[in-house]
This record gives structure tokens, sequence and C-alpha cells, in this order.
């Protein structure tokens, strides 16, 4: 159905809700990136395969369908049946057929595949709703909102679950400037790390003269341990069209791209069918919903370059060259692509539009602090027991999201640090979980908001070596445009490798010290500016760490394989794990006796410490 | 070139604008129909497209996705994120490399098997992660690293 008419909407949404309605049990299986890999694609064709033979009342195949990521990645495959929100957890193909004839035929549970969780006493009780699991309990989900719930390639989910009304409202009730002003009175915030007023963004754009703006979306999701853009444009590619619709109008735009980067391949699929689809229902494309408004977009795909997710870089990307950053004397809102004013958003922002349009400015604001507004969603990963995708109001504490909602660290071992901000951020210690997550306290403390990558470390996480990891990533990613991020990274790299190996001096971190503060001043974009970060930051937090590498030539956390030295102790049961994990085969014994690492073959690797349950490994 | 990859490579110039503009989108094409990026294909693509070579060159060279030597038919991707790293990537990589007798970047003589480093694939719930090809393998423990690339 075309939609040429705003109250045509309406009435199609009635249409769309009623077919929903009718479907009285519905069956999700989540299709994110962490179920896929776990073989989601198999479970969904399971349940087709045996339901298109077996029929069962109040279950229709159109019922069961994927959905985007539903955010409890460390319990997946997951498997949800509403309206119940029955949560099935680490479900395999061959349960499909046990689910089906005891939930679905029999209304009973599959107690073995419910979630449990761990009592104070060491003992599980299981929860089936998945609303009252910690993990879910505790956020509230505005960008995410459609993520995990609907099914990305069906427009009719989307415009069920309310899409495209905002559009409406925009488009019926509001003039460009009136939806400018409600977003700058939102107070929202551009969720890409950099933080900078969205409203003010879009008003700057739209007072220059031109004649053609474009607007952009920035899916170049660059920072390592990020995944929530991804999971936005592969499980609600509409709700970041619609975001980007409604900022054409506020700022006068005809064109624009959504930049996704290369490593994305779905997410790419599913945008385009999103604008395919949205351009067929008349969202997109001459006389949006049958009023003046003519707005289209188109896809860019990026090559594999970090840098590509700085604004210049990544329009100079967009126009077919070498993503390279320009000195911003004139910011892209004013020149950007094709030397035209630009809006550049990232996809999170966008996907937040559409709620504060329908909501209001004032209920957006009064979520979140005073000066980081609304919601933001992490990626929790690394040591936390609870991985996955999490959307939380601002200003909630670091201890909340890693304790209360990731479960704390994994194996029950010392939480160590938090890295927060991709390269450019920073690790925040055990003292600083109970600032709040906001945008300028958590540059105040050191590190940065970013674009909401969180991984958490443990003790046996060595920061000397984080801090070599980050600088290595920035050093192979730096385009070498100008000196002091070329040059300054790649020494900053090596006189840090240099304190792994153990043949540094208190000299060497004293000039790391000095060029941090050359590098972070004189280089021309963000990528060098912040590039120190890394080590600036966990040098503050972790000196001593620093310390015991230089002077001692120690690792604590017993990482760096030049300082340490695996042993095995007499707690030893001889019970052959280490040997059947050990991958050069240099660990000898037998049943019951002690076993021997033999340290000419011994590679470091640690993999006999991670299985033995009897603490039976010593790291010195 | 042969005659059928000439007219691959007509078919993917007749499928963009022949403009400066769609350098990027003509690469990404080629790459993904060859598997790398032939010499005599960037010769092409820098005339049909009106770009100076030296231009052509550049991009493909900065994108990380391109490659200018010939890549194996498996392509064994080991994640590089923050996540993978403190679990252990490095390790999962000697494995891959020692198992292999490649350097990350390099092809096995007889084209089998690339292995390349990604940044982040976005799928850091389940590190470390490899791929193989489009597959993904989360968890990977470094004693089962060749087992899953020898698989199928």
């Amino acid at each position: 159905m075309r939609i040429d008419s705003i109250d045509k909407l309406a009435a199609w949404r009635d249409e769309c809700r009623k077919r929903l309605d009718s479907q009285k049990k519905k069956v999700l299986v989540c299709l994110g990136p962490g179920c896929l890999a776990g073989g989601s694609d198999k479970i969904l064709e399971e349940f087709h395969e045996i339901l298109s033979k077996k029929k069962i009342t109040d279950v229709t195949l159109e019922a069961v369908k994927k959905t985007g990521c539903h955010g409890f990645c460390a319990q997946g495959p997951l498997v949800i049946i509403e309206p119940e929100g029955i949560f099935y957890t680490k479900v395999k193909k061959a349960h499909v057929k046990e689910i089906i004839e005891t939930t679905l035929e029999k209304g009973e549970l599959v107690e073995k595949l419910l979630y449990k969780e761990r009592n104070g006493d060491g003992t599980d009780h299981a929860i089936v709703d998945y609303h009252d699991i910690p993990f879910y309990k505790y956020q509230k989900r505005i960008s995410l909102r459609n993520v995990g719930q609907i099914d990305p390639d069906r427009i009719t989910d989307y415009i069920a679950a309310g899409g495209y009304s905002a559009l409406a409202k925009t488009l019926s009730s509001m003039t460009p400037q009136e939806v400018i002003d409600q977003i700058t009175k939102s107070g929202l915030r551009g969720r890409g790390g950099g933080g900078f007023p969205t409203g003010r963004k879009w008003a700057t754009c739209a007072k220059i003269e031109s004649d053609i703006r474009y607007v952009l979306c920035n899916g170049d999701e660059g920072d390592p341990g990020a995944f929530m853009d991804r999971c936005i444009m592969e499980g609600d590619p509409h709700s970041i069209l619609e975001g980007m619709i409604i900022c054409a109008y506020a700022v006068g735009s005809r064109e624009g791209y959504i930049y996704v980067r290369e490593e994305y391949p779905l997410a790419v699929i599913n945008l385009q069918n999103a604008i395919d689809s949205a351009r067929e229902h008349g969202f997109l494309g001459e006389n949006i919903m049958g009023t003046d408004l003519c707005y289209d977009i188109k896809i860019a795909r990026g090559g594999g370059a970090f840098v590509c997710g700085e604004s210049s870089a990544l329009m100079k990307s967009v126009a077919g060259e070498v993503g390279e950053p320009r000195a911003k004397y004139v910011r892209s809102v004013v020149k950007g692509l094709h030397d035209k004013p630009t809006v550049l958003n990232n996809v999170e922002t966008f996907a937040t539009i559409p709620v504060i349009i329908n909501e209001g400015a004032d209920w957006f604001a009064s979520i979140g602090t005073e000066k980081s507004t609304g919601t933001k969603a992490f990626s929790l990963a690394g040591k936390v027991k609870n991985t996955g995708l999490v959307e939380v109001p601002m200003g909630v504490t670091l201890r909340k999201i890693i304790f209360d909602i990731g479960g704390g660290a994994l194996k029950d071992r010392k939480f160590k640090a938090v890295q927060t901000g991709g390269p450019s951020g920073g690790c925040l210690p055990e003292d600083k979980l109970d600032l709040p997550v906001d945008f300028d306290t958590l540059t105040k403390a050191g590190s940065m908001m970013g674009s909401g990558g969180m991984i958490v470390m443990d003790d046996r996480t060595c920061m000397v070596a984080v801090a070599r990891y980050f600088l290595g990533v920035l050093v192979k990613e730096s385009c070498g445009k100008c000196v002091p991020c070329r040059e300054g990274l790649y020494q900053l790299h090596k006189l840090c490798t240099k304190i792994t190996k153990g043949k540094a001096t208190e000299d060497d971190l004293n000039l790391m010290e000095n060029l941090s503060r050359v590098i972070s001043v004189a280089s021309l974009c963000g990528l060098g500016q912040s590039g120190p970060n890394p080590f600036v930051s966990t040098l503050r937090y972790f000196r001593d760490e620093y310390m015991a590498h230089i002077r001692d030539k120690k690792c604590p956390a017993g990482v760096c394989r030049e300082l340490i030295t695996f042993n095995i102790n007499d707690q030893c049961t001889g019970c052959l794990a280490c040997i059947a994990a050990c991958p050069v085969e240099a660990i000898t014994g037998e049943k019951k006796k002690l076993h021997v690492i033999n340290q000419d073959l011994c590679t470091k690797c640690g993999s006999c410490y991670e299985v033995c349950n009897f603490d039976a490994v010593d790291i010195k | 070139m042969t005659q059928t990859d000439m007219t691959k490579l007509d078919k993917i110039f007749n499928n963009n604008p022949q403009s400066p503009g769609s350098l990027i989108t003509v690469l990404q094409d080629i790459q993904r129909e060859f598997r790398y990026l032939p010499r005599e294909a960037l010769e092409k693509t820098a005339e049909i497209l009106n770009v100076p070579l030296s231009k052509v060159y550049s991009a493909s060279t900065f994108y990380a996705v391109f490659s200018l030597k010939p890549r194996g038919e498996k392509i064994v991707r080991v994640c590089k994120g923050t996540a993978c790293h403190i679990k252990g990537a490095d390790i999962i990589l000697e494995q891959l490399e020692s198992g292999l007798g490649i350097k990350a970047g390099e092809t096995t003589k007889d084209l089998k098997y690339t292995i390349e480093l990604v940044n982040c694939v976005g799928a850091c719930a389940l590190a470390p992660v490899m791929l193989v090809n489009e597959k993904y393998y989360g968890n990977v423990r470094c004693d089962r690293v060749m087992k899953l690339v020898e698989k199928d």
C-alpha cells in the first residue's frame, strides 16, 4: 500500500495491528550477531519445517519469526514466546521439537531451557518471564525499543509498533523550526561519541544559505568493542530512516547517505530492504506521504578504515576518495559533503528522534541527568558474566551496569577496570565505579562516553598490554596525513612494547608522558588528539603496574610473556585437563600424578591456567 | 585477464555511474568478484572513471578491505577487537599462523587460505571470535583453531 496521505497511515496501522493481534502466540527467534553464530538461523528453519507439517491451534507460521538482537548475548541462542515473555536460553536445533510439543501445544515450560539466576547461597532459581531477569529489569529502552521485538524485514511490524507516526506528526502539525526547537529542548546529544547537541547542529545547518543540504547517518561503528549501532541497523532499520527523514524535513535536505562499515554485511542488506520498502510505501522519494517533502537515501559502504568514523574523513569516503580528515577551521555542518552544509548524526541518535517527536521534548529531558538527557545504549563485553546489549538512563552508575545488569566479573574473579570510549577512551578503576555515566563525568575522570563500547577487565588483564593494544590499533589506523599522529603514536607504541618486554626505564616513561602531550595538542583530528588516552588513563590509575614492569621486571597480571613463567604446583590432582588443552604439547604427566610443564616448549599462552579447576597453575 | 574476466569487469562498470565519485564502490565490486584487485582492473578503472591511476592506487592501499594480491579460497579472519584481545585473540592468531605456515595478511602458496586481522566484527559478546569466510565462530579455544579452519 502506498501512503499518499497522512490519514491513510492510521488506517494501515490498524490493519497491521489487527493482523498481529490475531496471532495468539508469537515465537521470536533472535538472529542477532551472537545468536546467529550459535546457529539460530537453523533453529528458525527447524520451527518452520516442523510447523509446516503440523498444525497447532493458536500458532501460525507467520507468527514464528526472526528478530534482531534481543540483548542477552551471553545466554544465546535465544527463543522468546510471547505474550508470556517465556525466555528460552542456549537453545539448540534439537530443542525445537520439545519447545513445540511442550510449550506451544501443552502450554507447559521446558525447565532446562529457562534462565537460571544464582542465589546468594550458590543455588539457582529459574526465571520464566524475561522482564523479571535482572539483566533486563534495570534497562530502559528507547533507541533499542524495537530491536529484538520486530522482524526487521517486515515494514508492517514497524508500522504496528507505531512506526512512521512521528513522521506523520511532523509533516501534519510541525514547522521545520518547531522540529529543531523540540530536538534542542530535549537536550539530545550526539550518541556517536562527541556528545555535540543535536538540535544545535540541525539549527546551524538549516540557517546556512545553500541550494543543497545533506543529511548523513554515521554507521561506521569502528570502535573495537562496540556493536550497538550494528544491532539497530540490523534489527530496526526503519527507525533510523524515520529519524533521517524528520531531520531532512527540519533542515531542508533532499538527499542523504547511510555510511555502513564493510564488516557489517547484514546491516547493508537489512538497510537496503528497509529503504526499498519505505520508498515503495511512500515514506521516501518524491512527495513523502503525499506532502511536498522529497528526500531519498542511499547506502555508502565503508572500506575498513577506522578514521572514516571522523566526520570530514567519512564525507570524503562517501564522495569516493581516500578518507583523510581535513583541519576543521570550518565545521562539516557548514561545509561538508561536496562542500555543502551537512548534518551527520550517528545511528543511535537518529533512532531516538521519532520517540522524542512522539513523546515530547520534556518527557525525554526528564530522563537521565540535566546535561546528558535520555538513555544510552552500551555493548557490555569482555570479562563480564552477562555480555550483551544494554540501554540505561544516563546517570546510572558504572557499578549498576557492570554488577547489577552485567552480573559482575566472569568466574567471580576480581574486577580491575572498565574500558569505555574505544581507542580514544580510557580505563577506569574500581574506585570510580560509583560515578554516574554521562558525557561530562566520564570525560572528567579521564575516559569518555564514546559510542558505547564497555569492556570489563579482571585481575588477569594487564593494563600496560591493554594500552599497547590500543596504541597498536591507532598506529595501524592513522591515515598518515599529519606528523604528530603518524610518528608520535608509532613511537608511543614502540616504547610501550619496550615496557611489556621488561626493557624500559623510568626515563622512557617520562618521555612517553611528554610525547603524549605533544600528540594531543598538535594532531589534526580526533584520532590523533585522543590517541594517547589509553596510555594516559592507564598510567593515571595503574602506575603501580607500569612500575612493576619497569623496576621489578614483573607483570602482575601474568600476561606479558617475556616477564612470566608457568609452573604446576602440588595442588595438581593429575586430571589431564591441562595436557589436553596445551596447544604445543608442553605438559607431560599421567593420570593422578603431578603434571610438569616443559619450559623450553611452553609458549605461555595460559591455556592450562584457564582450564585448571584446582588452582594448580602458578604464574610468576 | 581472460575474456570472461573482462566481461565481468564491464558489467561492474555498467552497474555504477562512470564518474570519479564511484571509485570506492567500483573497487568494492571488483574485490568481491575477483577476491582481490588485479592490476589490469585498476588500470581499466582509472581509464573508465577518469581518475589518475595514482589515485586509484592510493584508494586501493588506504582501505583495509582491498588487497592487491590474490587471496585464498578460505579467508580466515581473526577479530582483534578489545574484547577478543583481552580474551586471548593473540594466541588464536599464533596457532593459526603456525598451523597454516603463513603470517597474518599472507596467503598459502596453493591459494587455499588467507589469514586476515579485523579490528572488530561486532560480535564482542562471543569473544574471542574467528571467521572462516562468512561463518562466525565464537568462544574459540586455542587448541580447536585448526579443527575449525579445516572443517568442511
